[in-house]
């Protein structure tokens, strides 16, 4: 139990210090973001006065301006968030910014989701595999995989653009499905899924690519120390076949640690959906925060900067929770 | 385990720690191989072990740097933009030129002198602020831990490079800052800052395993203060560590600078690989075939990490010898199998 709270009591604080941060980062700053926000947002509806409302939402996120003390501040940010209320985009005036990631997140969970669990996939099982063969040619292998890992995530991208979709003509490049098959938008359809489908393909596969080495090693190195445990020489010395010794002593023992460092690869798999969108167009949560900080459109910005702080940290905490179930020395071992 | 215990009963109530002592040091002696003391062999022991990964990184990163600091002094101007533009390689230009009219090796040369620049400035502020946060809190341990890892572990879980650009556009746009606010160095100093939060975790881990050695005991016994127990006892023992850290910083800043360029958030007045990549994206080089201009940019940042993580590679095995001995005992049976020579089949083992 206290596990739990503990982590509990982490992921609250995290949030707290995100929110702050988001905060406190335009106020430090000695420019006046919400001033560029308001001119723009005037460019952005033609010159005509914004309303009183406006403005006034644009202090309470972007600070500056008003007169109240900086504690009150804090308190109204704080109950805005908490009514869901995060501005107006400028560089899509008039949409609100929650309405704008609502339409963007579900095709980045979509593609991001898809590509994370096919590289975990890939990655443990074919660690495992290469562990169980230490010391072969395929071994030997293992570091040319970390020449993936130093691959930047958006030049691979642009690699793969050049040799399946200028050269060879198969795989589109841009958006998340045909937009003149599908003129009225996404719909619950096979064709529509395939469409969607084929336009994640790439994307996908260049997350897949450039993270799946962390968990290749990761996983090689976890396999290689659990080999050389001695419940593993038991199990060999009892005569049990190799195949099971690998799957159930070693590979199941082994992979916990990956686990572990889900976080990590987590961060790496954002930081590189976001630069993956960028070059395929891909019409998710990384394209609108490249649009928001190319625009200098801070409510954007700060929005969707929180929401992929957000969803992060529950993806985390399920991989907590999870993490506790499968080892109980986490639980315990405080 | 709490810290009003006596350090010297704590290092003996940890059997697993002073065994991997044990461990290390005869695999230490072992590959001295000379029976006689060697007075070098504690220097030794820290220093990475001579092997083909070894070999390969340093060849790659020294053959990158060597460019880095070289290629400018023989190449044209890489602000030049007189040539004629989107030429494929030739004699005239060993790289081609841009669709703008520069000369792709000129701007190669000077990009990745530039980059280097930026992994070592980012790879130096991450690495001291893991040092601080680390090293303080895996040596004091208490509530300063509980603070420094609170705070550590919540750098760990936002997002970096979300955080970066968030980070870049307000800095990039306060005015005062004047030619700062966009150069390398504020990019370099931007990912050091956020980018120290995963070698501080690995610090404080081995700090702590390091402050129940018997010779930190001696130390705190003989009233030295804290700070000199962690400068003259602590720190010595972490420099492979500590240089497989800057190593892992300096990579990370490099790609963080490739990709923050190529969103378009990366330093303006200086030429990086970064910011080429962002001139080919926005010069639709991709649609035009102009594989001469994004791919050397893209290859050679992928080359730099190859080889600044293969030297990493090494520096691990100092920190586990099972990793490096491993596989080496698995092909040696394996082999006297092969010879006819092994009592095992082929199972788990061979």
């Amino acid at each position: 139990m206290r596990f739990y709270l503990r982590r509990v009591a982490f992921y609250v604080i995290t949030i707290w210090a995100a929110v702050s941060l988001n905060f406190l980062l335009p106020r430090m700053m000695p420019g006046d973001p919400a001033a560029i926000m308001i001119g723009k947002l005037r460019r952005a509806s033609g010159g005509r006065e914004l309303s009183p409302q406006v403005i006034q939402d644009i202090y309470a996120l972007l600070g500056a301006g008003n007169t109240t003390s900086p504690w009150q501040q804090y308190l109204a940010y704080w109950t805005r968030l908490l009514h869901g209320d995060l501005g107006l985009s400028s560089t899509r005036y008039p949409y609100p910014v929650l309405e704008l990631i609502g339409n963007a997140l579900p095709w980045t969970l979509f593609m991001v989701g898809l590509a994370t669990v096919l590289s975990f996939v890939l990655g443990i099982a074919g660690g495992a595999f290469v562990g169980w063969k230490r010391g072969t040619w395929l071994d030997q292998l293992v570091p040319a995989t970390s020449l993936l890992q130093s691959i930047p995530y958006f030049w691979l991208a642009l690699v793969l653009v050049a040799v399946f979709s200028v050269q060879l003509g198969w795989l589109p490049i841009v958006g998340a499905y045909d937009p003149f098959d599908f003129p009225s938008g996404p719909e619950w359809s096979w064709p529509f899924v395939a469409s969607a489908l084929q336009h994640a393909f790439l994307p996908a596969l260049t997350i897949v690519i450039s993270s799946v080495g962390g968990w290749l090693l990761g996983m090689r190195n976890m396999m290689v120390s659990t080999m050389s445990e001695d419940y593993v020489l038991t199990a060999e010395a009892k005569g049990l076949k190799p195949s099971r010794i690998r799957d159930r002593y070693a590979a199941r023992n082994a992979a916990i640690p990956s686990l572990a460092g889900f976080s990590i690869a987590l961060a790496f798999v954002v930081a590189g959906s976001i630069v993956t969108e960028q070059v395929f167009s891909y019409p998710g949560i990384g394209k609108l925060m490249i649009q928001s900080v190319q625009g200098l459109d801070y409510t954007l910005m700060q929005g969707v900067f929180l929401v992929i702080t957000l969803t992060v940290l529950a993806a985390n905490f399920a991989m907590d929770l999870l993490y506790g179930l499968i080892d109980p020395r986490v639980r315990n071992d405080i | 385990m709490t810290s009003e215990q006596p350090p010297l009963e704590r290092a003996q109530s940890r059997p697993g720690g002073s065994r991997r002592a044990v461990e290390q040091g005869t695999s230490g002696l072992a590959t001295a191989e000379s029976p006689r003391p060697d007075r070098f062999a504690g220097l030794r022991h820290l220093m990475p072990q001579w092997s083909a990964k070894l070999g390969a990184g340093l060849v790659i990163v020294g053959l990158i740097v060597l460019f880095g600091l070289l290629g400018p002094l023989i190449s044209f101007d890489p602000r030049d933009s007189s040539y004629r533009g989107l030429q494929p390689p030739s004699s005239a230009h060993w790289l081609g030129t841009t669709k703008l009219g520069y000369d792709v090796f000129a701007q190669l040369a000077i990009g990745t002198r530039e980059s280097l620049y930026v992994g070592l400035v980012g790879g130096l502020v991450a690495m001291g602020l893991a040092i601080v946060f680390g090293i303080l809190a895996g040596y004091f341990g208490g509530w300063l831990d509980e603070g420094l890892m609170l705070a550590t572990n919540i750098m760990l879980v936002i997002p970096g490079l979300p955080l970066v650009m968030v980070i870049a556009a307000y800095v990039q746009n306060t005015d005062g800052l004047g030619d700062f606010a966009r150069s390398s160095t504020l990019v370099a100093l931007i990912l050091g800052v956020t980018g120290w939060a995963g070698s501080a975790v690995v610090l404080r881990a081995q700090a702590r395993s390091l402050r129940t050695r018997e010779y930190v005991a001696a130390a705190r016994v003989a009233g030295e203060s804290g700070l000199r127990i962690i400068f003259v006892e602590i720190l010595p023992n972490l420099v492979p560590l500590i240089a497989a850290q800057l190593i892992f910083g300096g990579m990370a800043a490099v790609l963080g600078e490739a990709g923050l360029s190529y969103l378009g958030l990366g330093p303006t007045n200086s030429i990086t690989l970064g910011t080429m990549l962002n001139d080919a994206q926005t010069g639709q080089a991709v649609g035009s075939r102009a594989w001469w201009w994004y791919v050397p940019p893209g290859l050679m940042v992928a080359l730099l990490g190859t080889g600044l993580s293969l030297i990493n590679f090494a520096i691990d095995e100092i920190g586990g010898p099972q990793l490096r001995l491993a596989p080496k005992a698995a092909r040696q049976q394996r082999r006297a199998t092969k010879a006819g020579k092994g009592v095992a089949g082929d199972g788990a083992f061979a």
